[in-house]
C-alpha cells in the first residue's frame, strides 16, 4: 500500500509536517504520527460531505449543477451593495488571494475568524510591537515556557511534544521524565487524599489549586512550563507550575509582574487572589531563565479587556528583555489563519476587516468587522468559505447573517452550509488539492494531496475563479 | 427551584476537536459541545445528579444542555461550555470596538431542567433561525 509521508496535518495552526498517510485504493486506511483531531479528520472527512451543489428553491436545499450554483452565487454577490466575504482560515493561501480579488470586485468586506479569535491581539501588535521567533528555535533553546490562557493539550495537542515542554531540543533537553515523576506523584497525593476521606468517613476539602510554595523543580537548572489559567486545564496537569487566575482578572495580574520586573513595588498582599510573595518568586523565575516564551491564547483574547489583555502581555515581555530573553507568541487556532492575515497584508495592507466598499482597502476592526456588521445589520448577502460562522458566531450575529442571501463554500456540511441559499462543496485542501499554509510562528509550509477528490468537487480556489469570472461577466453586461 | 449564578467560559476540548473533524452532524461532535462541565459542588448545589439537563440563561439566550462534572474542579461558580452551537445562544455579541465578542467570563444563570429535552443539533438550528 502506498505511504506518504511528510503530509502536513490541516486542522491546528501547530501544522505538524510529520505526518504518515497509508492510501488504499485511494482511501486513507491508516494515520501515523497525527494527533486525536488530525487522524479523525484524515480518516472520517468523508463520512458527512455532500458533493453536489445545492442551491434553497421554495425552503428546501436542493441539488443543482455547478454551472447554476455559481451562476446564482455570481447574482447574489453582484447584486448585493454591502457583502460580507468570511472565514478563510480553513483553505489554501493560493484560494484566499481569489477572495481578496473577489472582494474588490464586489465592493465588499472580506474578514476572516481571526476576528473571533487573536482579532485583539493583532490590534495590540500594530500598537506595540511583538518580539518573536520560530517554533524550531524555541524546541532548542527555550527553558521556561509559559502558557497563558491557552490549553494546548486539547487545542494543540502536539504543541507541547514538538515545540516546546517534551521536545528534545539541541541545547534544552526534553522535561518528559520530569512530568513522569510529577504526575506519580500526583497520583499518590489524590489516593492519600482519597484514603483519609474513607478512613475518616467524611469529606475534607481538596487542596487549593494554585501551591502558594513553588516546586523545587522551578529552581532547577532545566526546562520548565508554567500555566497560567482560570481553571486547571489538563496543559496545567502537565506543567511545573500552575497559576490560577481569576475570571477576567488578566489584566491586573500582568501588569502586577510588569511592576515586579520593573523593581517597583506592590502595596497589596495579594493580586487577583494571590500572595504577592508567589508573584515575586514567578518574576526572579523569569528574570533568570535563559529564553523564555509566552504562548498566550484566547483565553486573554476573549476575557474583559481583550486587546489591553494582549497590551500588558507584550510589555511585559518587553521589560522582560531589559533583564534578559523573552518571547511571545499566540497560539493560533487554524491551520492557515495565520496565512490568511499574511495575504491579507500583502493584498491590502490590513490583516483582517477589510472593507471594499469605497473602491479601496479600508481597516477599523469595530466598525469593518464582521461581528459588528452583522450586529448593525449592515450587510445584504454573504458569502461563507471553509468557515462556520452559524455554529460559532454569537447567536444574534448569526440570525442577521441568515436572513440575508447566503453563499457558503466548504467541503463539510455544517451548521452554516445547512442554513445557506446556495451551497458549493469543494474538495479538502490538504487531503484533496495542493497549497500552501503558514504555521502559527509564520513559517510556510506546503499542503499535500494525498487522495483524489470526487469529480464533482474542485478546490475552493477553482470555484472561487469561476464566482468571480461570472461576476464579471455580469457587472460588464449590466454596464 | 434552585438556582445559581455563575461565571459561563466558552473554550476547546479535545473531544469538541474531534469530534468536529468527524463531522458536525456527527453523534459525536453534537454529545461533546452540548454539555455543561460544572463543578461537583455546584451541581450538588442544584440539587441535580450527573448528567441531568440544565437551563443555562444569560443575557442573550437560554439553553438546555446536560451538566456533567468537570475534572478540572474545584472552580466553583465558573461553568464551562465547550465552542459550539450550544454555547453560542449564550454569547455576549457586543464587541466592544475591536471585533471580538465576549466569549468568556459571561454572567449566567443555571438552573435544572429535568423535564426539558435536550436539543439535537437540526431541532436547535430550526428553533434559532426557523429554517
Amino acid at each position: 500500500m502506498p505511504v506518504v509521508s511528510n503530509v502536513t496535518c490541516p486542522v491546528c495552526g501547530s501544522f505538524c509536517d510529520d505526518i504518515e498517510i497509508t492510501v488504499k485504493n485511494d482511501v486513507i486506511v491508516k494515520v501515523k504520527n497525527a494527533c486525536a483531531m488530525g487522524e479523525a479528520k484524515f480518516l472520517n472527512y468523508a463520512s458527512h460531505r455532500q458533493t453536489k451543489p445545492l442551491i434553497r428553491k421554495n425552503g428546501e436545499l436542493v441539488e443543482v449543477s455547478l454551472k447554476e450554483a455559481v451562476q446564482k452565487a455570481a447574482e447574489i454577490l453582484a447584486s448585493a451593495k454591502y457583502p460580507i466575504l468570511y472565514g478563510w482560515s480553513n483553505t489554501s493561501c493560493e484560494a484566499i488571494r481569489v477572495g481578496l480579488e473577489l472582494a474588490e470586485e464586489v465592493g465588499g468586506v472580506i474578514d476572516n475568524t481571526s476576528t473571533v479569535c487573536h482579532g485583539p491581539s493583532i490590534l495590540s501588535i500594530q500598537d506595540i510591537g511583538i518580539s518573536s521567533c520560530t517554533l524550531g528555535q524555541l524546541r532548542h533553546r527555550a527553558d521556561l515556557i509559559f502558557y497563558w490562557g491557552s490549553n494546548p493539550w486539547s487545542a494543540h495537542p502536539r504543541h507541547i511534544d514538538r515545540y516546546t515542554t517534551f521536545a528534545e531540543g539541541r541545547f534544552q533537553k526534553s522535561a518528559w521524565r520530569g512530568y513522569l515523576s510529577r504526575l506519580t506523584g500526583i497520583l499518590s497525593k489524590k489516593r492519600l487524599h482519597r484514603a483519609v476521606n474513607l478512613g475518616l468517613g467524611r469529606q475534607t476539602p481538596s487542596p487549593p489549586e494554585t501551591e502558594l510554595r513553588l516546586p523545587s523543580t522551578l529552581l532547577q537548572n532545566k526546562r520548565k512550563m508554567i500555566v497560567v489559567d482560570v481553571r486547571k486545564t489538563r496543559s496545567a496537569e502537565i506543567a511545573d507550575y500552575f497559576l490560577q487566575v481569576k475570571p477576567n482578572k488578566d489584566y491586573e495580574l500582568l501588569q502586577a509582574l510588569r511592576m515586579l520586573v520593573r523593581d517597583e513595588e506592590l502595596d497589596v498582599d495579594k493580586v487577583t487572589g494571590i500572595p504577592v510573595e508567589t508573584l515575586e518568586e514567578i518574576v526572579e523565575i523569569m528574570i533568570g531563565c535563559e529564553l523564555g516564551i509566552l504562548f498566550f491564547g484566547l483565553g486573554l483574547t476573549m476575557s474583559q479587556g481583550k486587546h489591553r489583555n494582549i497590551d500588558a502581555a507584550l510589555s511585559l515581555v518587553r521589560d522582560l528583555n531589559r533583564r534578559t530573553k523573552f518571547l511571545i507568541m499566540p497560539m493560533r487556532g487554524h491551520f492557515n489563519v495565520t496565512g490568511v492575515n499574511v495575504v491579507f497584508t500583502w493584498q491590502t495592507g490590513y490583516p483582517y476587516a477589510v472593507d471594499f466598499s469605497h473602491g479601496y482597502p479600508r481597516y477599523n476592526p469595530g466598525e469593518t468587522s464582521v461581528v459588528d456588521i452583522l450586529c448593525r445589520g449592515e450587510s445584504d448577502a454573504a458569502l461563507v468559505v471553509a468557515s462556520d460562522p452559524v455554529a460559532h458566531f454569537p447567536n444574534v450575529a448569526a440570525q442577521k447573517l441568515v436572513e440575508k442571501p447566503l453563499v457558503v463554500i466548504d467541503p463539510q456540511v455544517t451548521p452554516t452550509s445547512i442554513m445557506a441559499d446556495v451551497v458549493i462543496p469543494s474538495a479538502f485542501v490538504g487531503i484533496e488539492v495542493e497549497g500552501t499554509a503558514y504555521r502559527m510562528d509564520h513559517v510556510p509550509l506546503p499542503l499535500k494531496k494525498v487522495v483524489e477528490p470526487p469529480t464533482t468537487c474542485l478546490s475552493d480556489k477553482e470555484v472561487l475563479q469561476k464566482i468571480l469570472g461570472e461576476v464579471r461577466r455580469l457587472r460588464r453586461n449590466h454596464n | 427551584m434552585p438556582k445559581l449564578k455563575v461565571s459561563l467560559l466558552t473554550g476547546r476540548t479535545i473531544n469538541q476537536g474531534k469530534g468536529k473533524e468527524q463531522g458536525k452532524l456527527s453523534e459525536e461532535y453534537q454529545n461533546s459541545v452540548s454539555i455543561c462541565q460544572m463543578d461537583p459542588e455546584d451541581i450538588k448545589l442544584l440539587k441535580v445528579r450527573e448528567n441531568a439537563n440544565v437551563k443555562v440563561t444569560t443575557d442573550f439566550g437560554s439553553v438546555i444542555v446536560k451538566a456533567v462534572k468537570s475534572k478540572r474542579a474545584p472552580h466553583s461558580g465558573v461553568v464551562f461550555i465547550p465552542y459550539g452551537p450550544w454555547a453560542s445562544v449564550l454569547a455576549n455579541p457586543k464587541t466592544h470596538g475591536t471585533g471580538m465578542p465576549s466569549l468568556k467570563g459571561e454572567i449566567a444563570e443555571i438552573e435544572p431542567a429535568i423535564t426539558e429535552k435536550v436539543l439535537s443539533l437540526q431541532e436547535l438550528l430550526r428553533t434559532c433561525f426557523r429554517r
